[in-house]
């Protein structure tokens, strides 16, 4: 046959398309199930990391989870849990496009030397693309013990900087009710220009990302003011208790 | 075919491994593959693992094009070569992901990026198009060795003056930073890995007679 007709191109084109595509798929679907063990126990290290267990290796990561983390659990909007969901499993990306009743909420029960944490996943958008994280709160359900955050596609230098230690470190033990007792959140605020500051419900921001900040502030106050019910019962139950 | 007599490492043969590391060498020679040799040379590890995945893709590839020199239409013969420089290059993405997680978070897009590395395309389009296989094989694997030796040169002293450290290992004693020693913070940045690859130029230059430009 004649290299350069077009029908030989033609030919050579698709089964090359055809053999290289099977290929791919072959070593994409054979390798996922490896992939997906890593993608979990890199949540999980950055669930522990909030309540200050980092130093986890991958490999050590479920058993620290197991270890430190006592009850994963996936609530309703009325606050009640819904036994029949799987916390863990539960994808924020896929949850966040339905409506506030239809959506699970999960959050995981820690115990870090004698004390409780509750860790809260977060997700919403940066700049560029999505950006998602994880806030610890202390027992009383106001104090911040840690957060870690983690983004796709913001830009390095700038708005990727949230996921450093630096910019994690502001919200350590910052409060995200106000002195009214309403849930604001934390704001990534200009001009706060203190770390001392720790009721204020503000951080620092960083100079040149403006908007993956915004992101940040709107994320962690659309997230939190979804388990205001849960706190609201949780503190009545520690009130009921005394 | 008169290549077939040759012995597999006759002299001609060996030229192919030889001539990339030093009289002929993609990055100090002909300058291609820059950017990766900027980009993931702040510590060893990463230039390491670059260096393989650019080894794999560049031996194969080689050999796939020419194993299929006489029947690629030469009208597409630029998309077969990319078509399957990047199914190489997703196959070590999704290897690295399942194997080597961290280290492939670290390379990200640099690993997409071996698809656009000039030194593959390069040598597809000027050797592998016109040799048999196994000259095809070890010209990939001359060049991917040129560029490796190069990156892991670069990788050894940004990270032993950036940070003090060679593949992680803290290397440099804390008595000298007790004396008042510290680490270069420049050396982690970009640009001080161009610095680094014109010394190694320049060093190369003067050794070597034959790449001493005559006037």
């Amino acid at each position: 046959m004649d290299r350069n007709s077009n029908g030989y191109t033609f030919l050579f084109a698709g089964i090359m398309v055809v053999v290289v595509g099977a290929l791919l798929a072959f070593a994409a679907t054979s390798l996922k199930p490896m992939q997906d063990v890593n993608v979990k126990n890199e949540k999980m290290q950055n669930i522990l990391s909030t309540i200050g267990v980092t130093d986890v290796s991958r490999e050590e990561a479920q058993g620290k989870f197991d270890e430190f983390i006592k009850e994963q659990l996936a609530l309703k909007v009325d606050g009640s849990t819904d036994e029949a969901v799987n916390a863990f499993n539960i994808d924020l990306k896929a949850e966040l496009k339905k409506d506030p009743e239809a959506q699970r909420f999960p959050i995981y029960v820690a115990e870090k030397d004698g004390s409780k944490f509750y860790i809260i996943p977060l997700r919403g958008a940066g700049l560029w693309d999505a950006i998602w994280g994880y806030i610890a709160l202390k027992d009383d359900f106001n104090t911040i013990a840690g957060v870690s955050f983690d983004h796709k596609a913001e830009t390095p230098g700038l708005g990727a900087e949230i996921k450093q230690q630096w910019f994690l470190d502001y919200f350590k033990d910052e409060k995200i009710f106000d002195k009214d007792g309403n849930l604001v959140g934390v704001a990534v605020a200009k001009g706060n220009n203190d770390k001392v500051t720790k009721d204020d419900n503000k951080v620092d921001a960083i100079s040149g990302a403006t908007i993956t900040g915004d992101g940040v502030t709107n994320m962690i106050k659309e997230r939190l003011a979804h388990y205001k019910q849960y706190i609201d019962n949780q503190k009545g139950k520690l009130a009921s208790n005394n | 075919m008169a290549e077939e007599k040759e012995s597999l490492f006759s002299k001609r043969n060996r030229g192919l491994l030889s001539d990339p590391l030093n009289d002929n060498n993609p990055i100090t020679v002909q300058v291609l593959g820059i950017c990766s040799a900027l980009a993931i040379t702040v510590q060893l590890k990463p230039a390491i693992v670059m260096s393989i995945a650019v080894l794999f893709v560049m031996a194969f590839s080689n050999m796939i094009i020419s194993l299929l020199r006489n029947s690629i239409p030469n009208r597409i013969r630029i998309i077969v070569q990319l078509v399957i420089v990047a199914s190489l290059v997703i196959i070590v993405d999704q290897v690295l992901k399942a194997y080597a997680y961290d280290v492939s978070k670290e390379l990200s897009v640099f690993v997409g990026l071996i698809i656009t590395n000039c030194i593959v395309m390069g040598r597809l389009e000027a050797f592998a198009l016109g040799n048999g296989v196994w000259r095809s094989f070890l010209d990939g694997i001359g060049n991917a060795f040129g560029y490796a030796w190069i990156l892991i040169a670069v990788a050894f002293f940004r990270e032993l003056l950036g940070s003090g450290k060679l593949l992680g290992f803290q290397v440099v004693p804390q008595s000298f930073y007790d004396m008042g020693y510290e680490n270069n913070g420049l050396m982690l940045l970009s640009p001080m890995a161009l610095i680094v690859v014109g010394i190694i130029i320049w060093i190369q230059r003067s050794k070597n007679r034959k790449l001493i430009e005559k006037h």
